[in-house]
């Protein structure tokens, strides 16, 4: 699924426009939206008079810092329509996520806020390859989660055929993808997985019973394993999508065939990469977590919206002639995020180390504990049997090995613990990384 | 010339070589030698068993979640007298081998103590001892010990 092709541009004029144009346009429309969230937004107005910034101290993009930041309880703080900045008359839609805890979140859209994430998203099929000649089949859920209405809204803007399946009922699924010749998917990443381990099952061939040339797959993270094992499955290109419903749905940023990055819509969002320690600016190519202000958003723009997703940026050009930035694999939560000796640990990081190491199982637990007062890391590493030799040294040099590498990769220095095969917990769902003893 | 040799991983924690020698007692696997290697935080055990009992050994530490292993040694009868050894480390040293651990047999043979090695060079280990007239047991002679 490689090699040279040519790249297909929805707005090339939008896409492809000069960074210090760009840097323009995103200083005139954060201008308009600082005034209109300060006009009529009585939580927005409140934050920044308490931070002494009025909406004309923000003169360029730049400015951006002065503005307060916005989080996640803000929205279930304010439900349901304390952020909107439009009269509800002007909101013709709204999405949501049903939230694990407590209170749901909301976002209103205006009629220009869902054309606009309607480009987005047909910006991101046009990237995946697709076209007025593809047959979409959109498996994302539909209602207030953005992910269904999100993909058809932009595969029904390219003028694709869409088959709007909704999530579930793989076998269904898979003979309508079958007898409708779908060329395209869109879905979570781990669904597709599970379709195409199904079709395989099923004694089905991609490229013969079924015609899948690529695919857009977000809404959760993966990695560049699953996606080489998607491809496979598949016979397809798969692309990573990435949004959330607080800042307009699918389509913030989006994979071309390229595949080095997702291609931020920077016309419509700022981005920030803060550390979220000192919430500080990081350098281009620095993890840190991602904040993002809509600056094209009537309904409900989001002032610097703390995703608490970590990842990096690149502002370096792209093959295929987009000059947005590029988003880097998430890689983790700043949840998980663990400050030792001062430094910024991620157990993401720790474990791209552990499974580039041969032989070594992807199962470990980070205990940090304060002897001394000075923080200790302990990374406890599962002995498989690839690792395992009859002679210490080995495994003192295996031990050696690993620390070595995390020292240069995360900067601290770590104890590694070898422990017995599978008495790390496992679990179904987000696995338990970090024990932090530290009293703080 | 080489006998089989089972390694298992241990975590250096209070009792975890007593659950692991008494599940290879429950599935009656009787060592015949034995030695622990140990760093800070883990050991590793090296024991040799008949080899009609290795496979249900193996069995039983992997089906218990043990990391464990099966590797060539060499057991070579030392005489059990003043500078035994000596001599043959000696042989050793000049032939340029390095040893990676020796340990010796529970049981002997009367006139000979056993000693398990685990060398560098294994093959020109052996070769050496066979010119210089150290005598190496056979997996079958070590299983009718």
């Amino acid at each position: 699924m490689t090699g040279k092709r040519a790249h297909k541009i929805w707005d090339p004029a939008m896409e492809c426009m000069s960074r210090d144009e760009r840097h323009a346009l995103q200083g005139r429309r954060l201008r308009e939206v600082v005034r209109r969230v300060y006009d009529n937004v009585p939580v927005y107005r409140a934050r920044m008079d308490a931070k002494g910034v009025k909406p004309e101290d923000i003169r360029t993009a730049d400015d951006i810092v002065l503005l307060p930041f916005t989080e996640k309880t803000d929205l279930r703080d304010n439900f349901p329509y304390g952020l909107f900045a439009a009269p509800k008359s002007e909101i013709v839609r709204i999405q949501g996520s049903s939230g694990t805890t407590g209170k749901p979140i909301v976002v209103g859209y205006t009629k220009n806020d869902v054309d606009v994430w309607t480009q987005l998203m047909a910006r991101a099929l046009t990237a995946a390859g697709g076209g007025r000649d593809d047959i979409i089949q959109v498996c994302y859920g539909y209602g207030l989660f953005t992910g269904g209405l999100g993909a058809h809204q932009g595969a029904t803007e390219i003028g694709a055929m869409v088959i709007p399946m909704s999530s579930g009922n793989t076998q269904r699924q898979i003979m309508m993808m079958r007898e409708m010749g779908a060329t395209m998917l869109c879905c979570t990443p781990s669904y597709a997985t599970h379709l195409g381990e199904t079709i395989r099952e099923m004694g089905l061939e991609p490229g013969k019973d079924i015609h899948l040339k690529a695919g857009c797959f977000g809404a959760e993270p993966w990695t560049e394993e699953m996606r080489q094992k998607l491809e496979e499955l598949l016979g397809i290109d798969a692309c990573d999508l990435y949004g959330l419903t607080e800042i307009a749905g699918p389509g913030v940023a989006f994979e071309c065939l390229e595949k080095d990055g997702m291609h931020v819509n920077e016309d419509h969002v700022m981005l920030e990469i803060i550390d979220p320690v000192t919430e500080k600016p990081v350098p281009e190519g620095q993890s840190g977590e991602m904040v993002f202000t809509t600056i094209s958003k009537e309904g409900m723009p989001m002032l610097r919206y703390r995703t608490h997703d970590i990842s990096s940026i690149t502002t370096s050009p792209c093959a295929c002639g987009r000059t947005t930035l590029r988003l880097g694999r998430l890689t983790g939560r700043t949840d998980d995020m663990l400050v030792i000796r001062g430094v910024n640990v991620f157990p993401s990081q720790i474990e791209s180390v552990l499974v580039g190491i041969r032989g070594v199982a992807p199962h470990y637990l980070l205990v940090v504990d304060r002897v001394k007062s000075a923080d200790v890391l302990e990374v406890q590493v599962e002995m498989t049997e690839d690792m395992f030799s009859d002679t210490v040294a080995h495994i003192v040099e295996l031990e050696k090995k690993i620390s070595g590498q995390i020292k240069s990769v995360v900067g601290i220095q770590a104890k590694i613990k070898l422990v017995a095969p599978r008495s790390i917990p496992r679990s179904e769902g987000k696995a338990k990384r970090v024990i932090d003893h530290r009293k703080l | 010339m080489y006998i089989r040799q089972i390694s298992v991983f241990l975590e250096n924690t209070t009792g975890s070589l007593h659950s692991m020698t008494r599940l290879l007692g429950e599935h009656g696997v009787d060592l015949i030698a034995l030695s622990i290697a140990d760093s800070d935080s883990f050991g590793v055990l090296r024991c040799v068993a008949h080899s009609g009992e290795l496979d249900r050994a193996m069995e039983a530490l992997r089906e218990a979640g043990y990391t464990a292993r099966v590797s060539d040694v060499i057991c070579a009868c030392v005489p059990d007298q003043p500078g035994g050894l000596s001599r043959v480390l000696g042989l050793l040293d000049q032939g340029g081998i390095s040893i990676e651990y020796i340990y010796s047999f529970v049981r002997n043979t009367g006139v000979d103590a056993l000693l398990i090695f685990k060398l560098d060079d294994p093959e020109k280990g052996a070769m050496l001892f066979a010119e210089n007239g150290i005598r190496m047991l056979s997996q079958e002679q070590v299983d009718s010990l």
